[in-house]
């Protein structure tokens, strides 16, 4: 049987997601043995036209290029699988769109005219269907072979959408909330990074993104009652998952009480 | 220089410039012989960054813009805290300096090994990856992986993770590594010494082509140390400034057609950061070893063939294994994990050497703390005319190779520079017109 096709493609990012699998120091080669990478350029100057088994995409979606681009790579796709937070919110680069673009651009460059932009920072599921997500800013590399895996053998990946608190507590990291009274995010962000940041004395500042149904208003009380004023708070929930619809929504009603 | 006139005209088309991050492109002209680029250019997405950090805190700095590169995250929190520090007149001394120095040691092992063996030695030995190399050579890429593994290891550990470790802050750390921790990794170490020496011994051994510039070196230099944090902007060239006078040094132009920003030298040009620029500059810091293995590679004090940085990153790789021994056995547990500072206005500088080359941050605070202005110079953006100066160097010597040959050669002298694409915020797509 021929191996999978994998194809690896990128938008507005950092590279770091798909650094992830080079990252996988003991397990590249046996997954190179596996799939077949057919288009990976971070990593190979090898191109192999689609249509690809699986494709991995990194980044949002800025321009208007990209626009028409992504929906390219959909159509030579068998199952598309956004990794790392541009691609499943639009990332960091996602707070122009609270924002004045054409501002921004003359802000950074001495000839706006020569740059393509959009207004707006976007999921690719904004665009296109999405089969799987993996959550991350960076993702967890063992999430992307776990999912590279279940898919190798036709079953679906075992990625948790529960709270970072789960983590905590498998790790046995007291609360910093409540035993430090240091802000965090962990009760409204989706698992993945083994809870990290506790575990180095610091509130999670939400890279995995909201987890599923968030209570994002009870949270916003608590911080309240900890001295966090509202520029603080709006701030901690624009950041890589900003444009996340439960991040967003809650930022916003922060913003106008700020 | 002049090559002879020929009749023909030629195309040439790279529309994706494979093993670095992020994108760019390049378009050639040929003209009877004669070589023009008319185009070498940056279409990564542009993504803002010093626009959006406008009205965030100070100490969102260091996780914000580590997101702008996912393979040298260290070093933009590394500049970004130092410039914080200088506002706020904090020293960073004692054990936690030399922490920061160990996560660094870390990011250069990790990177400079990826590039070497993952995107740099497949153009030297005719290999499309590192993958297809593993089928001929799977002992020494299993070598290296173990290698870059070590130097992720550090990261890890001080860090938390790798890609966008989230123990850095202005002031110092969340938390520090115990003794016994870092101990942990010295055995590993211990090999990877050996195995970045072997490192130096096979990538010495390529053949080179015989292209040499007269490169403006620049990068941060320390009176003691070979650098990382600290130090002063000095070139082969006069500049000799403390890092608070960089806008009166260089300047960013911003180029048509892209999405760059370069930087040159106000009035004079190109400059050349990274490996070579470091080795040139302060050789004489290097570890007795390191030096040792310089001259058995066949290397002098200083060097200027662009494609024998290979050899360069890896006695860099060794000198950090070499740093990263030494920091371990010194180190002692600090009291706490960061020094106390009080927020205030003003105006800060931090230039650190990423493992790509020197990286420049600057912000201006208001006196609650609020980024108020922002500015960031990653070293693609810094080396980008000299990658320009190199193409049309390596497009006159090697003009009459076939296309396919050609543009694989053009894509090796741009990985000459690591080009960290997305990093260059404001990257590669070869187009070779021939009429």
């Amino acid at each position: 049987m021929a191996k999978p096709k994998l194809g690896v493609f990128k938008f507005a990012s950092c590279d770091g997601c798909q650094l992830s699998l080079l990252d996988c120091e003991d397990e590249l080669l046996t997954v190179a043995g596996a799939v077949q990478i057919a288009f990976f350029p971070e990593a190979s100057r090898e191109y192999v036209v689609g249509p690809y088994d699986l494709t991995l995409v990194e980044g949002s979606i800025t321009t208007p290029h990209d626009l028409e681009a992504i929906k390219e790579v959909r159509a030579q796709s068998k199952f598309l699988v956004t990794i790392g937070a541009c691609a499943t919110a639009g990332g960091i680069q996602a707070l122009r769109n609270w924002k004045d673009v054409a501002e921004f651009t003359s802000y950074v460059y001495a000839h706006p005219d020569y740059i393509s932009t959009l207004d707006t920072s976007t999921p690719i599921a904004d665009h296109v269907a999405v089969d799987f997500e993996l959550r991350g800013c960076p993702i967890n590399k063992w999430q992307l072979v776990e999912l590279v895996n279940a898919l190798l053998h036709g079953r679906k990946p075992n990625i948790p959408t529960y709270s970072v608190c789960v983590e905590c507590k498998r790790r046995g990291t007291p609360c910093v909330m409540v035993a430090q009274g240091i802000p965090c995010l962990g009760p409204v962000t989706q698992a993945g990074c083994g809870a990290l940041c506790p575990a180095y004395n610091r509130g999670c500042y939400g890279c995995f993104g909201p987890m599923e149904t968030p209570n994002l208003a009870a949270l916003g009380e608590w911080w309240r009652s900890m001295g966090v004023d509202d520029r603080t708070l709006v701030n901690a929930l624009r950041s890589f998952n900003a444009y996340a619809q439960p991040f967003r929504e809650a930022s916003d009603v922060y913003a106008q009480q700020a | 220089m002049s090559t002879p006139s020929k009749p023909e005209t030629r195309a040439i088309s790279v529309d994706y410039l494979a093993r670095v991050e992020g994108e760019g492109s390049l378009k050639v002209r040929v003209r009877d012989g004669q070589v023009e680029i008319t185009e070498f250019g940056i279409f990564e997405p542009p993504r803002f960054y010093e626009a959006f950090l406008r009205g965030r805190a100070f100490g969102d700095a260091p996780d914000i813009t580590a997101r702008i590169c996912g393979i040298c995250p260290i070093a933009y929190q590394m500049s970004s805290v130092h410039a914080m520090e200088s506002i706020f007149g904090v020293k960073m001394e004692g054990a936690l300096r030399e922490l920061r120095r160990l996560i660094y040691c870390g990011e250069w092992i990790e990177s400079h090994v990826l590039h070497a063996f993952l995107l740099h030695l497949p153009d030297f030995l005719g290999y499309q990856s590192a993958i297809h190399m593993a089928a001929d050579h799977r002992a020494a890429v299993e070598k290296a992986l173990r290698l870059k593994k070590i130097g992720n290891d550090i990261v890890n550990l001080i860090g938390g993770r790798e890609i966008h470790p989230i123990n850095v802050k202005v002031g110092g750390f969340y938390k520090v590594p115990t003794k016994r921790q870092l101990e942990e990794l010295v055995p590993n170490l211990e090999w990877a010494l050996e195995a970045a020496t072997w490192a130096v011994e096979l990538t010495a051994g390529l053949p080179f082509p015989e292209v040499e510039a007269d490169y403006e070196y620049v990068s941060v230099c320390h009176p003691d140390e070979y650098p990382f944090n600290e130090g002063r902007l000095v070139s082969n060239k006069g500049i000799d400034v403390p890092v608070s006078e960089w806008n009166n040094v260089f300047e960013e132009v911003h180029v048509a057609r892209s999405n760059a920003l370069q930087s040159k030298v106000r009035a004079r040009g190109s400059y050349h950061v990274g490996p070579l620029a470091r080795y040139s500059l302060n050789f004489d810091k290097l570890s007795p070893r390191v030096q040792k293995l310089a001259a058995a590679a066949g290397l002098g004090k200083t060097c200027f063939n662009p494609f024998k940085s290979i050899v360069v990153r890896c006695l860099e790789t060794v000198h950090a294994v070499e740093e990263a021994l030494r920091l371990i056995d010194a180190y002692r547990e600090p009291p706490r994990p960061d020094v106390p500072f009080t927020v205030k206005a003003g105006e800060g500088h931090g230039a650190t050497e990423a493992p790509r080359g020197m990286l420049y941050h600057r912000y201006r605070l208001d006196d609650q703390g609020y980024i108020l202005d922002a500015q960031i110079c990653p070293p693609t953006a810094q080396s980008q005319m000299s990658i320009e100066d190199d193409l049309r160097r390596v497009l006159e010597a090697y003009i009459d190779l076939p296309d396919d040959q050609l543009q694989w050669r053009l894509e090796h002298a741009v990985r000459n520079y690591d080009p960290c694409i997305s990093c260059a915020t404001h990257f590669l797509k070869v187009e070779i017109d021939r009429g």
